[in-house]
């Protein structure tokens, strides 16, 4: 392991607008180095991870994701995803990584039409994550929510190979942790907040970890995904994408 | 030629917008509703006059991008 600090992308598409909130996060409360990525480009910096920041790119038109998604930056991140590579979607990043096939599922309105921003609970469903290591099983997390469409769905046997896998990272829960419906903020099948992919290093999720990171913002909560997101690449190789 | 595209979410899916409509239409006293499904009309204007090479094309681009098929259904509509 080399004394460089690590280095992560974050994706800048038209209508991104939590990119400055994750440099942010990256720099303060990781310690990294962070690099924006334009969506134009076609290949990527040496990065050992990326984030897809929240927004909404391309004014989500048509589907949430669905322009983005074709975007030239996106056919280097899918090749390094599936070289490894850690990927964390964040809201919009969710919906972009959704469409790109990159995670399974899609997304619907919220059940109530209304944009929802506040704070919620989610359950850590899996802390074998290179996003939870740092949470501990069943750990209640408090983090703010700003959508609406975080609908999550996917058809039965996707769910079904999603539990089996133990893909779903996030529930939305109560206070003290209880899955039920009232504690579902949008409608999402199963109260699912957050999913990894097969491989375990494409995460996206609805909540925004990087806007309660800092005690200053009054949640801290959000540092445990970041901060495991570090641990993984202290431990990790970097991946390497022509 | 034109293609009219339109995109509803699949059946079995529940439709916010489309209950949000069906109860809006009740509350102004129109009781016979009994569903409401919202979607999405595209209009495309074609080069082509080709109307099998047409289809074609409008169906890869309706899989690839104007539907989402793991949740929308799609309906394409050629007119001359």
């Amino acid at each position: 392991m080399s004394d460089r600090p690590h280095r992560i992308g974050i994706l800048v598409f038209p209508g991104s607008n939590c990119d400055r909130d994750c440099e942010h996060a990256v720099t303060q409360v990781m310690g990294a180095a962070a690099e924006f990525i334009w969506h134009k480009d076609t290949s990527l910096p040496q990065v050992d991870a990326i984030i897809v920041p929240g927004g909404f790119s391309y004014g989500d038109y048509l589907r949430t994701g669905a322009i983005a998604r074709f975007s030239s930056v996106m056919g280097a991140v899918t090749k390094f995803a599936e070289a490894g590579g850690l990927v964390l979607g964040i809201c919009n990043g969710f919906q972009i990584l959704l469409e790109a096939g990159l995670l399974p599922g899609a997304m619907l309105r919220n059940r109530s039409l209304s944009f929802i921003c506040r704070d919620v609970h989610v359950r850590v469903e899996n802390t074998a994550t290179p996003f939870t290591s740092r949470c501990k099983p069943g750990q209640v997390l408090t983090l703010p929510i700003a959508h609406a469409e975080g609908n999550y769905y996917t058809d039965p046997a996707t769910l079904s190979s999603l539990k089996a896998n133990r893909q779903v990272a996030f529930r939305y829960c109560t206070a003290d942790g209880q899955v039920t419906p009232d504690a579902n903020p949008n409608g999402s099948l199963d109260n699912i907040a957050g999913i990894t992919n097969a491989g375990g290093n494409v995460l996206g999720l609805m909540p925004h970890p990087e806007r309660s990171a800092e005690a200053l913002l009054g949640n801290e909560d959000g540092r445990l995904i970041l901060l495991s997101l570090l641990d993984a690449l202290k431990s990790r190789k970097p991946v390497l994408v022509s | 030629m034109k293609a009219k595209v339109s995109v509803t979410l699949k059946r079995g899916i529940l439709d916010p917008q489309g209950q949000a409509v069906l109860h809006a239409l009740g509350s102004l006293g129109y009781s016979g509703v009994k569903d409401v499904r919202v979607g999405k009309l595209l209009e495309l204007e074609l080069a082509t006059n080709d109307r099998a090479g047409a289809e074609a094309e409008v169906k890869a681009m309706c899989e690839r991008l104007l539907a989402n098929t793991i949740i929308e259904d799609y309906r394409i509509e050629l007119v001359d």
